[in-house]
């Protein structure tokens, strides 16, 4: 037999990891800056670059999608090729996908910032970028399936199934999700309102999270666990067992996220029966990933890549024991909005995707430059600082969120709210998160320390470009017949496989929103419910820009605790003209969807220019240049035009009286702010705002009104 | 945008029926594929992350 000698691209897997090493800095850096931001308003810098409102997206998309994003490619790109014993399909491919992911990057950092946002989490970048990573994203499939067809292996490891699940599943989420309308090159509408939106997002978000932060991870637990422990996998079966039936069950449980919200019951019901179901095969790979060691737990004491994976893989159990009981509706109605989910959420990424992603520079480094690691002391420090560092991020957020949801809901023996002002919640729970960035700065520290590490480990080394490899092609290799036709199909035919994962993962979306879209009585019109008027989009595409969503939601939920404190619970008829939906996910700030009349505009006009001073401990920032700034008129005809084309009934030829309504509404804000003696011009962005403030929940109290 | 196709979901019990045979009857398949396979594949892929087909040492097989 003749073998076939080839190389190995070390190149493209060293670039991928750099940017990983460098956009994990930056990234927890800024995530640091937000966390201070929230017991310290100072350091919101009264900028509007730098408000909590734009950093926090800031931060979960550069650690999400430029820290584990990167760190996936790189350790996909090294195990492929080895699993595959091929070299990458093509350099030119390779690197476009790498520098377009860096600009893709580069862009989020300076667009969100500047405001510029689709207000969806986790995919907030705007259309043309959006449009930019689909690009690059089928430039990454066609780089991984080509390595695929010109491959010497026969076979395809269970780590090159959760790769090609995470190429085919994430491209769907991402397209289904990103359909908007441009208003400008900038500025974009969700295609779906309300209801539908937040079910499209949430499924989105949902398996966001299972296909770019969990399969592509857990491919790499199956390759980099074994490696660095140097023995097989503990069990193949189960390794099979536990991919099928996690892309099948994951992609149903997004409605979780939408519990007691208005999305229809049965959709919630589905969710969070299929949440249960998710705890096996999760919990499968992780014993999977822990037995592995079994007989080598010696080792672990010693070496810090297996430290890292430990605490990485014991932390994934974790938190998929804990997403699923999350979603258990009586758990849920504690924990969501709360601190609960941030804690959650971090126990997830930084001990998950981030411990995974230590270990295997820890690996990959030395074994990519020749070398050894240049200290294991440090590595151990490391270990230590960011485990330390997780705990004393996620206890403090845990006791935080048990805290407000108590508070929230505390009724006194005259059955009144104990705490009816919101803002005694939220300074209440101020020392927890100063203890919480406590954690994040040890963690930080730790990921300064081993870039200083990897750093002196590379100087040490010779790093290999290229490394030589020979294998015997696959035609020289006939397939065995053992075991059947049923397995052949499976593991040597990869677009048939990829076919069939997606079909996997799209059984699940389909019967949750086909349902949602089609059935009229899911989403029950309210008569007294009107489309914004010109002044009113304008406030709140403010609104959006700030990223106010961030801090409060638009969803009040079905408790007496909710209706006492806010006002009538939400309807799904009341969203119907909201593109993109606004619910938000969490409450630093107390819910706005019945704001309308709560409040005179001067407070508003007030509140916004120095909130501190209006609510005494009040951690909201300042947003002084709203009273700067005015608001684009010649954008009214084309933001009606774009909104009409997604189903909002504003009547033809509204575009041309649009500015006449607009000037009218803001110049009798105006006047009633002059009332009170302040004097502002009537284009302010503050008055489009207060315009926006004072329209949630109006249409329902109207009705109200109206009936009686 | 969207059209409301159907009126109503009188028969929505259906629903989460569907949804029960379609992953029971997947998981039935998926087991009855998983425990019918040959067990040398199944140990030959186990084994494929040390095989790296590099020249300079020899592929080591840890438990072999």
């Amino acid at each position: 037999m003749e073998l076939e000698k080839f190389s190995y691209d070390n190149k493209i897997v060293k670039a991928f990891f750099i940017a990983t090493v460098i956009f994990g800095l930056v990234g927890m850096l800024v995530g640091l800056t937000a966390a201070i931001q929230l017991f310290y308003p100072v350091f919101n810098f009264d900028l509007q670059y730098t408000t909590f409102g734009r950093i926090r997206p800031l931060h979960t998309n550069a650690i999400i999608f430029a820290f584990v994003g990167n760190a996936m490619f790189g350790g996909v790109y090294y195990s492929t090729q080895r699993l595959l014993k091929a070299r990458m399909f093509s350099d030119a491919l390779s690197w476009v996908h790498f520098w377009g992911w860096q600009l893709i990057i580069l862009a989020a950092a300076i667009s969100l910032p500047l405001g510029m946002t689709t207000a969806k989490e986790y995919a907030e970048l705007e259309w043309p970028i959006d449009i930019a990573i689909t690009i690059i994203w089928v430039v990454f499939a066609i780089n991984i399936i080509g390595t695929l067809i010109k491959r010497r292996e026969r076979h395809m490891y269970v780590a090159i199934w959760f790769y090609l699940a995470t190429i085919v599943t994430v491209a769907v989420l991402h397209i289904v999700n990103s359909i908007e309308i441009p208003v400008t090159l900038f500025k974009s509408y969700s295609w779906y309102a309300g209801v539908q939106d937040a079910l499209v997002q949430w499924w989105y978000g949902h398996n966001a999270v299972a296909f770019f932060l969990t399969t592509p991870f857990l491919g790499l637990m199956y390759y980099y666990l074994p490696k660095a422990a140097n023995r097989p996998v503990y069990s193949y079966k189960l390794s099979i067992i536990h991919f099928w039936s996690l892309i099948f069950i994951y992609i149903w449980a997004g409605p979780h996220h939408l519990l007691y919200s208005a999305l229809p019951d049965w959709a919630q019901s589905l969710g969070t029966v299929f949440s249960i179901m998710l705890i096996a095969p999760s919990w499968g790979g992780m014993l999977n990933g822990l037995m592995t060691l079994r007989g080598a737990w010696d080792r672990v004491r010693e070496d810090p890549v297996l430290k890292f994976m430990v605490v990485a893989v014991t932390a994934y159990g974790m938190a998929t024991l804990e997403g699923p009981l999350l979603s258990l509706k009586n758990l849920n109605a504690i924990a969501h909005f709360t601190d609960w989910i941030v804690a959650h959420v971090h126990v997830g990424g930084l001990g998950w995707n981030g411990f995974l992603t230590f270990g295997i520079l820890y690996w990959i480094i030395p074994k990519m430059w020749g070398t050894k690691l240049y200290s294991t002391k440090l590595a151990n420090l490391h270990f230590w600082l960011g485990t330390l560092g997780i705990i004393f991020y996620a206890l403090p957020m845990y006791v935080s969120g048990v805290v407000q949801s108590l508070m929230w809901k505390e009724f006194n023996p005259e059955g009144f709210l104990v705490y009816k002002n919101f803002l005694e919640t939220t300074v209440q729970i101020l020392p927890l998160h100063m203890l919480r960035a406590t954690g994040g700065g040890l963690y930080l520290t730790g990921a300064i320390i081993m870039t200083y590490n990897l750093l002196k480990t590379a100087g040490a080394g010779k790093f290999i470009a290229n490394e030589p490899a020979e294998a015997a092609p696959l035609s020289a290799t006939p397939a065995k017949q053992g075991g059947g036709w049923h397995h052949q199909i499976l593991e040597n035919k990869p677009v048939l496989f990829t076919v069939l994962s997606l079909v996997a993962i799209l059984i699940g979306g389909i019967v949750e929103m086909v349902p949602t879209f089609l059935i009229k009585s899911n989403v029950p019109t309210i008569a007294s419910v009107k489309p914004y008027t010109p002044l009113e989009l304008h406030g709140r595409d403010i609104y959006i820009r700030e990223g106010c969503f961030n801090c409060h939601s638009q969803m009040i939920r079905p408790f007496r605790s909710e209706t006492e404190r806010y006002g009538e619970y939400s309807k799904a008829g009341e969203y119907v003209y909201d593109h993109p939906f606004l619910w938000g996910s969490k409450r630093t700030g107390p819910d706005l969807h019945r704001t309308s009349g709560k409040y005179s505009n001067t407070w508003h006009y007030n509140h916004m220019l120095a909130p501190d001073a209006v609510s005494t401990g009040s951690i909201m920032p300042p947003y002084p240049w709203l009273f700067e700034q005015s608001i684009d008129k010649s954008l009214t005809a084309g933001k009606i035009r774009a909104l009409r084309t997604v189903g909002v009934p504003y009547e033809e030829g509204y575009e041309q009286n649009a500015n006449a309504d607009l000037d009218q509404q803001a110049s009798e804000i105006t006047a009633s702010l002059k009332a009170d003696g302040v004097e502002v011009a009537p284009e302010t962005e503050i008055v489009a705002l207060i315009a926006y403030l004072q329209r949630l929940g109006k249409d329902i109290k109207a009705d109200k009104v109206a009936s009686k | 945008m969207y059209n409301n196709v159907l009126q109503g979901i009188n028969h929505v019990a259906i629903w989460p029926v569907i949804s029960f045979i379609i992953f029971f009857l997947f998981f039935l398949i998926l087991l009855w594929w998983v425990f019918t396979a040959d067990r040398n594949m199944i140990e030959r892929m186990r084994q494929m992350p040390f095989d790296e087909a590099s020249p300079d040492h020899t592929p080591n097989n840890p438990e072999a």
